[in-house]
């Protein structure tokens, strides 16, 4: 202590000079170091686009861009490589439309009654319920979609292709659900209780108070879920690399099996590919295609969301 | 006078038929709401009860814990994707807690209302949405090829992180949103500047907020196949990456961040898809065990959120 | 009409203001006064902004060093927007705007324009509702220390246990100073955050409406805690209760729709008001 000078060990409000600039001094430094945290995940969106841009440019230059987006056959391991996407395209639309079919009506059921019906009661239990659904990893869904769902259609469905879109489509609308219904629930909850009243006050029934009042005030809201939601069914990997085959196919058929973006995606990772072959810089290419779609539909429902943030 | 009563009184008929048909939609929608619940929580238990019959004989069988994978589906085990699971966990829970929180730190206390804080907060939302096997081509190009990190537990374990990045940014923003005011005012009041405050009552309060997002971010980047199969990792691991810590000093050693390695969604993955249906029997018993370990994480972070509310309301 | 203004400062700068207004004439009258203490503080035709809402115009108000100075008026008048600006709680909120001045003394500074955190380490608060830190007794008496970098634990055994003898609060928690805080009753939290207020003994310390929340027993040994401190240090309180104004201020200041209406001894606002409007609200007809 002895070195410290007397101005030094002079105190502002009870504490030394020699303290207060230490703490300016850490102060700043922690505004530094955590806007540089922050900037690491701008960071990570930079490294993603910068990666599929340069891995997949050079696949541009060997594959036209109009043969990319129309050619009907995607047959990277061929003598005569033919790479058109849609084939991809069209089996993740495909399993992405089979799960929304499920997903959108069924969400949107549950939301109204958790938000409309239920008790807090139920509503506090249910919650935690949609929770450990959304929690299970998506490898366990595509063994169940591959050996449980598969056969047990098969049971109705004579035609049902061992690998097929109709069965992870199905599964994948299930492990949207509880997005999607608590996403929308979020929505509806926080149309104000004013309006409800009002429709009570015109006598509305519950049910018409709902989808009367409710579901136009929320619309934003529950779009964005879907929309959101969709992304997801497009992104999902596991379930369809495991249940839908790996068999790139140009079709709209459920019964069929066909590859979809992610699927091959996994299927081209799990052989040796060699670094800065066609086919590698094909996968690149797939994935951005991917990126774009998902973002697309990221971005609406960000939107979305936000202007339904700020109207309540 | 009869003629009014008549009307009053048919009046009344059709009120009382309205009501009554308002209670029956009412009472089929709060069915079919229902309905959506019970089909979810039967998928629920059938998937469990699906992958505990098909994979009891592994499950009850302790060399299934102990052994390596084989190519002999009933000398085959998970020791090998259990400790790599581990490891991944470690370098993805150490790389993503610090940045994530101090994301959420910052986009919550400090960022000023300009055009880099709402980027970052959009671009926050949209990885948010990104898709895992995106993250594992990101890695793919820039980990193994562009750093030359190649297919390791240090690259699986960064992937992860970055993955759950969003996950434990908007806990971490929620449960600093959800500290009152007070608390804050307290302590700028006491002369405590931003750092303090931040550091020593914000945080602290937000801590099973935090936790609980971690845990949730976690029990996902657990059961992610995906972006580490997509790394290239090897799936037929018949060895241990060397210890994290050993004998001799200086006690702690770094060579397992740079071992080949499995972890358990992709050996899960593996068996299933091979034809043989003694490998599904494996998939299965490992299926129980992802899921018994994600649904236990989730359910404590389900329990610590449960305790706050319940602390917070009283 | 002529606003007796009790001569308190030694201040008597201010005369450039147009003859008739008041806050002029509330400084003239200043020159005429002997000093009972002299000023800890002086505001000076400070305004206040909640962004494009000005919620404080051109008020003055003297703080007499060493005695308890109490702002009254009806909720919205802007005491406590005033009160606040004098540790600057309304920078931690963005749109925020001040205009004017509030002279420390000694060392005769705006304490508007400098920095904020400095501010806060020479000005303490006790806040409407007690909220304690969710930490134990302990760490809430020491926490103003620890912020002042002050850990050694004799040095915060020593002035934890005479801030809380201060605050009277010693001899029911000394035998749990490491249970929680929340334990403690709501009388009890309050006079906690008084002592975690004076433990780091700040220059002044504010009281908002410290006692709103709690019964009347708590309240009134609040009050006698407040008339006990003033001797030591320098208390500006905002109450919405004007017999608890009148028990245990020196002075008085009443506001009224963000404007300074009269300031004087207490005996003298609640006797003799000079404005028929202090007279008014006084009396109970509005607020």
């Amino acid at each position: 202590m002895s070195e410290i000078s007397s101005a030094e060990s002079e105190l502002i409000g009870g504490a030394t000079r020699q303290f207060l600039r230490r703490r300016a001094f850490w102060n700043r430094f922690a505004a530094y170091w955590l806007l540089a945290a922050a900037l690491v995940s701008v960071l990570v969106t930079v490294g993603i686009v910068y990666v599929l841009v340069t891995e997949s440019l050079p696949f541009f230059n060997q594959v036209s861009l109009v043969d990319f987006l129309t050619d009907t056959q995607w047959t990277p391991m061929f003598e005569n490589a033919r790479y058109g996407v849609m084939t991809l395209v069209s089996a993740t639309l495909t399993v992405a439309g089979i799960a929304l079919a499920v997903a959108i009506p069924a969400g949107l059921a549950l939301a109204i009654y958790l938000s409309e019906y239920a008790r807090p009661a139920v509503r506090e239990s249910v919650k935690p319920l949609l929770e450990l659904l959304e929690g299970v990893p998506t490898v366990v869904y595509g063994f169940f979609a591959l050996l449980f769902v598969t056969p047990l259609l098969q049971t109705f469905i004579p035609g049902l292709a061992g690998f097929n879109m109709l069965a992870p489509g199905l599964v994948m609308g299930i492990m949207i659900l509880p997005y999607t219904a608590s996403v929308s629930e979020d929505a509806m909850r926080a149309v104000p209780m004013g309006l409800r009243e009002a429709g009570y006050a015109l006598g509305y029934s519950r049910f018409r108070v709902a989808t009367r009042v409710v579901i136009p005030a929320a619309l934003s809201g529950i779009t964005a879920a879907f929309i959101l939601g969709m992304s997801r069914a497009v992104g999902e990997t596991m379930v369809v690399a495991i249940a839908a085959g790996q068999n790139p196919n140009f079709t709209f058929n459920p019964t069929e099996g066909a590859a979809t973006i992610t699927a091959y995606i996994v299927q081209m990772a799990m052989g040796d590919l060699p670094h800065g072959s066609l086919a590698y810089q094909s996968v690149f290419a797939a994935g951005f295609v991917l990126f774009l779609i998902t973002l697309t539909f990221n971005l609406i429902g960000f939107f979305l969301r936000r202007r339904f943030r700020e109207a309540y | 006078m009869e003629a009014d009563a008549t009307r009053v009184v048919a009046s009344g008929v059709r009120f009382q038929r309205l009501v009554a048909a308002n209670r029956r939609t009412d009472i089929m929608m709060a069915s079919i709401g229902i309905l959506v619940l019970m089909v979810a929580s039967a998928l629920l238990a059938s998937v469990l009860v699906d992958l505990i019959l098909t994979g009891w004989p592994r499950l009850i069988n302790p060399d299934f814990y102990t052994n390596f994978p084989s190519r002999k589906p009933e000398q085959a085990g998970i020791i090998s994707a259990m400790v790599g699971t581990a490891l991944v966990m470690l370098v993805t829970a150490v790389v993503s807690v610090p940045l994530a929180v101090a994301a959420g730190i910052y986009l919550e206390e400090y960022a000023p209302k300009n055009w880099l804080s709402d980027i970052i907060d959009i671009n926050v939302s949209n990885l948010a949405g990104v898709p895992s096997i995106i993250y594992g081509l990101l890695a793919l190009g820039l980990f193994v090829y562009g750093f030359g990190l190649g297919e390791t537990i240090l690259t699986a374990g960064l992937v992860l992180a970055l993955l759950i990045l969003p996950v434990i940014i908007v806990a971490t923003r929620e449960a600093i949103r959800s500290i009152p005011r007070d608390l804050r005012e307290a302590a700028y009041g006491l002369g405590a500047d931003k750092w303090q405050t931040v550091s020593h009552y914000v945080l602290p309060a937000a801590r099973p907020g935090i936790l609980t997002g971690t845990i949730v971010g976690l029990a996902r980047a657990i059961g992610e196949a995906a972006p580490v199969i997509t790394i290239g990792a090897l799936t037929f691991i018949a060895f241990l990456p060397p210890p994290p810590v050993q004998s001799t000093p200086p006690f702690v050693n770094f060579d397992w961040l740079t071992s080949p390695f499995t972890v358990m969604p992709i050996q899960l993955f593996n068996w299933v898809s091979r034809p043989q249906a003694e490998f599904h029997i494996n998939a299965a018993a490992t299926g129980v065990v992802l899921m018994v370990m994600t649904l236990a994480m989730n359910g404590l972070a389900i329990y610590i959120r449960y305790q706050l509310r319940k602390h917070q309301r009283s | 009409m002529q606003p007796n203004l009790r001569p308190i400062t030694r201040e008597t700068t201010d005369v450039s203001s147009a003859p008739g207004d008041s806050n002029a004439d509330l400084h003239r009258h200043q020159e005429s006064v002997p000093l009972p203490h002299g000023n800890r503080a002086d505001v000076r035709k400070l305004s206040f902004w909640y962004g494009k809402t000005q919620a404080l115009k051109e008020v003055n108000l003297p703080v007499v060093d060493r005695k308890v100075t109490a702002l009254i008026g009806p909720s919205g008048c802007g005491k406590s927007t005033l009160l606040r600006c004098f540790n600057r709680m309304h920078d931690l909120y963005p749109g925020n705007r001040y205009d004017g001045e509030i002279r420390l003394y000694p060392e005769d500074e705006n304490l508007v324009a400098i920095d904020p955190g400095l501010v806060r380490l020479r000005i303490g608060m006790v806040f409407q509702k007690p909220n304690p830190f969710p930490k134990s007794i302990y760490a809430n008496v020491a926490a103003g220390l620890e912020v002042r970098g002050i850990k050694k634990r004799s040095v915060l055994d020593e002035r934890v246990e005479r801030a809380l003898r201060h605050a009277a609060l010693w001899d029911e928690v000394k035998d749990r100073l490491n249970g929680s805080a929340y334990g403690l009753s709501g009388g009890q939290q309050q006079r906690l955050c008084i002592a975690r207020a004076l433990a780091p003994e700040p220059e002044m310390i504010l009281f908002d409406e410290p006692t709103s929340a709690l019964d009347p027993l708590a309240t009134a040994k609040i009050e006698d805690l407040v008339q006990q401190l003033a001797g030591e240090v320098t208390i500006l309180i905002v109450t919405h209760n004007m017999q608890q104004a009148s028990r245990i201020s020196d002075f008085t200041a009443f506001m009224l729709m963000g404007e300074m209406v009269e300031y004087g001894n207490t005996d003298q606002v609640f006797t003799a008001p000079e404005d028929p409007r202090t007279d008014q609200y006084i009396t109970g007809r509005f607020g």
